[in-house]
C-alpha cells in the first residue's frame, strides 16, 4: 500500500495573500461544506483535484449560499442579496472558472449570475471529471472495486433536463469497467429524486407516497448495487428511499467522486 | 354573379367577420398583458419553428400517438391549400382554378386526398383511443367534460370534413372532372363499382358540407381547445431559449435591492413622483406577460406535462396542465372588470399545487410546443412570498437561515472548511 499524505486546502484569501491566482475555484456549496454525507464527496473531489496537481482554491468562510433555494421558493430579493455579495467576492478575486459539485450551484452560477455582473466559466464536477479521463489524467484500472459491478446514474434535473448534462456522468460510470444499467425513466426523461425547487427544506404535500420511494424502486428495479449520483440533493433523497426500503445495507448510493477516489485507490 | 356565388360569398364573409371579431376579442386581451422581449436568436427561433412546430419533433416522444398526430397536421397542412382553392372558386363561380398549376396541382390534389385517408384512419384510432383503451393522461379531476366533448365534437368535425373532401373529389371524377390526380377516389369508385350518371350535384352537396364546416370549425378553434392549430406556431416561436434551468432575472428586483444595500439610499425616503414599485410575481392575469397567455391558448391539454409530472406521479394535487387550463379561463373573463380575482384561489390554482412543484423541469421537456410551467409557477410563488409574505413555515427557517448564516440550514458560517481537517489522501504515482 502506498503512503498516504494529508491535503492543506487552499483559500482563495491566502492565495490572494501570497500573489498567486488559482487556474479554478472549487466551489463546495452549503451541502459540500455542511451535510455530514456530501463532505465525503467534498473531500472526494478535493483528493481528486489534488492527485491532478491542477491549481485550485476554495472561498472558505467567504462562500455563501448561491440563493438557488431562495429563488425557486418566491424570494427574489433573497436571491438576489445573495447573487449580488457572492459576485463581489469572485469578481474581487478575479475568478475565471468554477467547478462545482452541486448542479444547482452551477446553473445558478452558470446561468444566472451574468445577469447580475458574475460571468465565470463554470463547469460541474462530473463534466470535469470526465475531462480529466478524457485527458489521461485520472487512470483506472479495469480490475477496481467496482468491475462488472450493476449501477445505475440517477440523473439530476438540474444537470440533465435543466443544463442537457446527460453524457458526462455516464462517462464516468463508464471509466469505472462497471456495468451500467439504465432506470426505466432516464435522461431527459429522468424523474425527479424529489428534492429541487426547494423541496429539500420542508415537508412533502400530502401524496399516496413521496418522490424520493417512487425513485429508488426505480433504481433498485434495476438491480444495480451502486446507484450514482451527481447532485447533494439527490443524494440525500436516494439514501433516504434506500432506508425505507431498507435496502441501505445492500446498496450503496454514491457520489461520481467518490467512485473515482475509490477505483483509483485515492481514498484511504 | 348567380345565386350560390352570393350565398357563398356572404356566408364566407359572416364567417371570417366573425372570425376577426373572436379575433379582436382575443387581441385585446393580449393587449393587457405585460411586455416580455423575445425577439432574439431569430434564427434559431425560425429552426425551432421548423423542426418542433412544422416537424412535429416532441411528439415523437409518444411515437405512435405522435406519429398519427404528425400525419394528421401535415395532412392539414396540404389539405388547406385545397380549402383556400375552393373559397376562390366559390367566391369567382369557377371550378378548380388552381389547375392551371399542372402536375403540380396534381400533386397537390393526390396528397391532400391521400391525407384525408389517413386521417380518417387516425381519427377513429384516437375515437377507439379515447373511449375504449382510456389514457390514464385523459383523465384526471381538472379533465372536465367539456374537455372531453371538446375533442370529441372536433374529431367527429374532423371525420365529415374528411369525408365530405373525398366524396367531393369522387363526385368530380365520376362526372368526368379533369384536371388533378385522384388515386384513392379511383379506388374507392373502382371498388365500389360505380360509375356514369349525375354526379354533379353529389359532388356539390360535398363541396358544400366540405366548406361550410372549414368555417365553421375556424370560429370553433378560439373557443376550444383546439386553438393550438393556430396558437402553437407563434408559442414555438416565442418560447425561450435558455437553459430550461435558468430562471429570469426579475430587473425591479435589482434595483430595490441595489437601493438597499446602497448605505447613500438604504434609508432615503422615496423621490417624489416616483412611480411606484410594481407588484412581484403573479397575483392576477394583470401580472401576466403576453407569453403566459399565448402559453395558456396553446395548451391542448393533451396531459403529457402531468403524466411525468413527479409530484403528481405519486398523488400530490400539482398537474401542471391544470395551470393553464385555469390560467385561460381566467384570463378569457377578461376580469380586470370585476376587480381582479387572485390567480390563486381555492377554485382556481391553489397553494398546494404551486408548493408541491420540484422544479423538475420534466413537463417542459415534454410539452410539445414547449410550454414554459416552471417560470409560472416561481412568479406564482414570487406573488406569495415578497407581496404576501407567505410561504410554508419550513422556508421561511430557511430563508432566515441564509440570511443569517449565508446557507439554508443552521450552520455557522466560521465552520464553512470543517469538511477539510485531517483530509488525507493515499499517494498515487500521476503517470
Amino acid at each position: 500500500m502506498s503512503e498516504t499524505k494529508t491535503i492543506k486546502v487552499p483559500t482563495m484569501a491566502e492565495m490572494a495573500a501570497n500573489g498567486e491566482q488559482p487556474e479554478i475555484l472549487f466551489w463546495v456549496g452549503c451541502a459540500g461544506a455542511f451535510d455530514d454525507r456530501y463532505k465525503k464527496v467534498t473531500r472526494a473531489f478535493t483528493m481528486i483535484l489534488d492527485h491532478v496537481g491542477i491549481k485550485y482554491a476554495v472561498l472558505g468562510t467567504e462562500e455563501s449560499c448561491t440563493g438557488d433555494p431562495a429563488k425557486r421558493a418566491g424570494n427574489e430579493f433573497l436571491f438576489q442579496m445573495q447573487a449580488i455579495q457572492n459576485i463581489e467576492v469572485l469578481n474581487a478575486y478575479q475568478v475565471k472558472k468554477i467547478v462545482t459539485a452541486c448542479p444547482h450551484c452551477f446553473n445558478t452560477l452558470k446561468n444566472e449570475y451574468p445577469d447580475l455582473g458574475g460571468h465565470y466559466e463554470v463547469i460541474h464536477h462530473a463534466t470535469f471529471l470526465q475531462q480529466l479521463l478524457d485527458e489521461g489524467k485520472i487512470r483506472i484500472k479495469e480490475d477496481n472495486a467496482y468491475h462488472k459491478m450493476p449501477m445505475t446514474y440517477h440523473d439530476s434535473c438540474y444537470l440533465g433536463r435543466g443544463n442537457g448534462i446527460f453524457e458526462a456522468p455516464r462517462a464516468v460510470v463508464g471509466a469505472l469497467h462497471a456495468e451500467a444499467r439504465e432506470m426505466k425513466r432516464c435522461r431527459t426523461k429522468g424523474m425527479c429524486c424529489g428534492a429541487g425547487g426547494a423541496q429539500m427544506f420542508k415537508e412533502e404535500e400530502a401524496g399516496t407516497t413521496r418522490v424520493n420511494f417512487e425513485r429508488i424502486e426505480q433504481a433498485l428495479e434495476t438491480g444495480a448495487d451502486v446507484v450514482a449520483t451527481a447532485c447533494p440533493f439527490c443524494m440525500t433523497m436516494l439514501t433516504d428511499g434506500l432506508k425505507e426500503k431498507e435496502q441501505e445495507d445492500k446498496v450503496e448510493v454514491a457520489d461520481l467522486a467518490e467512485l473515482i477516489a475509490s477505483a483509483t485507490g485515492l481514498q484511504p | 354573379m348567380t345565386t350560390a356565388q352570393i350565398i357563398f360569398t356572404a356566408f364566407t364573409l359572416a364567417a371570417f367577420g366573425f372570425f376577426a371579431y373572436t379575433a379582436m376579442k382575443i387581441w385585446g386581451l393580449f393587449k393587457l398583458t405585460k411586455p416580455l422581449e423575445r425577439m432574439d436568436k431569430i434564427g434559431q427561433r425560425i429552426s425551432t419553428t421548423i423542426l418542433v412546430a412544422f416537424g412535429q419533433q416532441k411528439m415523437f416522444k409518444r411515437p405512435v400517438a405522435g406519429l398519427l398526430h404528425a400525419l394528421v397536421w401535415w395532412g392539414f397542412l396540404v389539405i388547406t391549400v385545397g380549402t383556400v382553392e375552393m373559397i376562390i372558386d366559390g367566391i369567382a363561380g369557377s371550378e378548380r382554378i388552381l389547375g392551371f398549376l399542372g402536375p403540380v396541382y396534381g400533386v397537390i390534389t393526390a396528397s391532400g386526398e391521400l391525407f384525408a385517408g389517413i386521417i380518417i384512419l387516425a381519427c377513429i384510432i384516437f375515437l377507439v383511443r379515447r373511449y375504449m383503451v382510456k389514457p390514464k393522461r385523459f383523465i384526471a379531476p381538472e379533465m372536465k367534460p367539456s374537455s372531453k366533448m371538446d375533442a370529441t365534437l372536433i374529431l367527429f368535425m374532423i371525420l365529415v370534413l374528411m369525408a365530405s373532401l373525398l366524396g367531393l373529389n369522387m363526385g368530380y371524377v365520376l362526372s368526368q372532372g379533369a384536371v388533378g390526380s385522384y388515386p384513392l377516389s379511383h379506388m374507392l369508385i373502382d371498388s365500389a363499382g360505380l360509375s356514369g350518371g349525375d354526379w354533379h350535384t353529389f359532388e356539390a352537396v360535398n363541396w358544400w358540407i366540405h366548406i361550410c364546416l372549414v368555417l365553421v370549425f375556424l370560429n370553433i378553434l378560439p373557443y376550444s381547445k383546439h386553438f393550438h392549430v393556430i396558437m402553437a406556431v407563434p408559442n414555438v416561436f416565442f418560447a425561450r431559449l435558455e437553459p430550461k434551468a435558468k430562471l429570469d432575472n426579475m430587473a425591479s428586483v435589482t434595483k430595490e435591492v441595489k437601493l438597499m444595500m446602497d448605505p447613500e439610499t438604504a434609508f432615503a425616503p422615496p423621490a417624489e413622483g416616483e412611480a411606484p414599485p410594481e407588484r412581484f410575481g403573479i397575483k392576477t392575469t394583470d401580472d401576466i406577460t403576453w407569453k403566459h397567455l399565448l402559453d395558456a391558448y396553446t395548451c391542448t391539454e393533451c396531459g403529457r406535462c402531468t403524466a411525468v409530472c413527479p409530484a403528481n406521479n405519486t398523488g400530490k394535487k400539482l398537474s401542471p396542465r391544470k395551470l393553464f387550463i385555469d390560467l385561460r379561463a381566467a384570463a378569457t373573463k377578461g376580469e380586470r372588470v370585476e376587480g381582479g380575482k387572485p390567480l390563486s384561489a381555492p377554485d382556481r390554482i391553489t397553494e398546494e399545487e404551486l408548493w408541491a412543484c420540484t422544479t423538475c423541469m420534466a413537463c417542459m421537456e415534454e410539452c410539445p410546443v414547449n410550454i414554459d410551467h416552471v417560470p409560472l409557477i416561481i412568479d406564482m410563488r414570487r406573488s406569495f412570498v415578497m407581496e404576501d409574505s407567505k410561504a410554508p413555515n419550513e422556508l421561511t427557517m430557511m430563508f432566515n437561515n441564509i440570511e443569517n448564516n449565508g446557507a439554508p440550514w443552521q450552520f455557522s458560517a466560521s465552520d464553512r472548511m470543517k469538511w477539510a481537517e485531517d483530509l488525507e489522501v493515499r499517494m498515487i504515482n500521476r503517470s
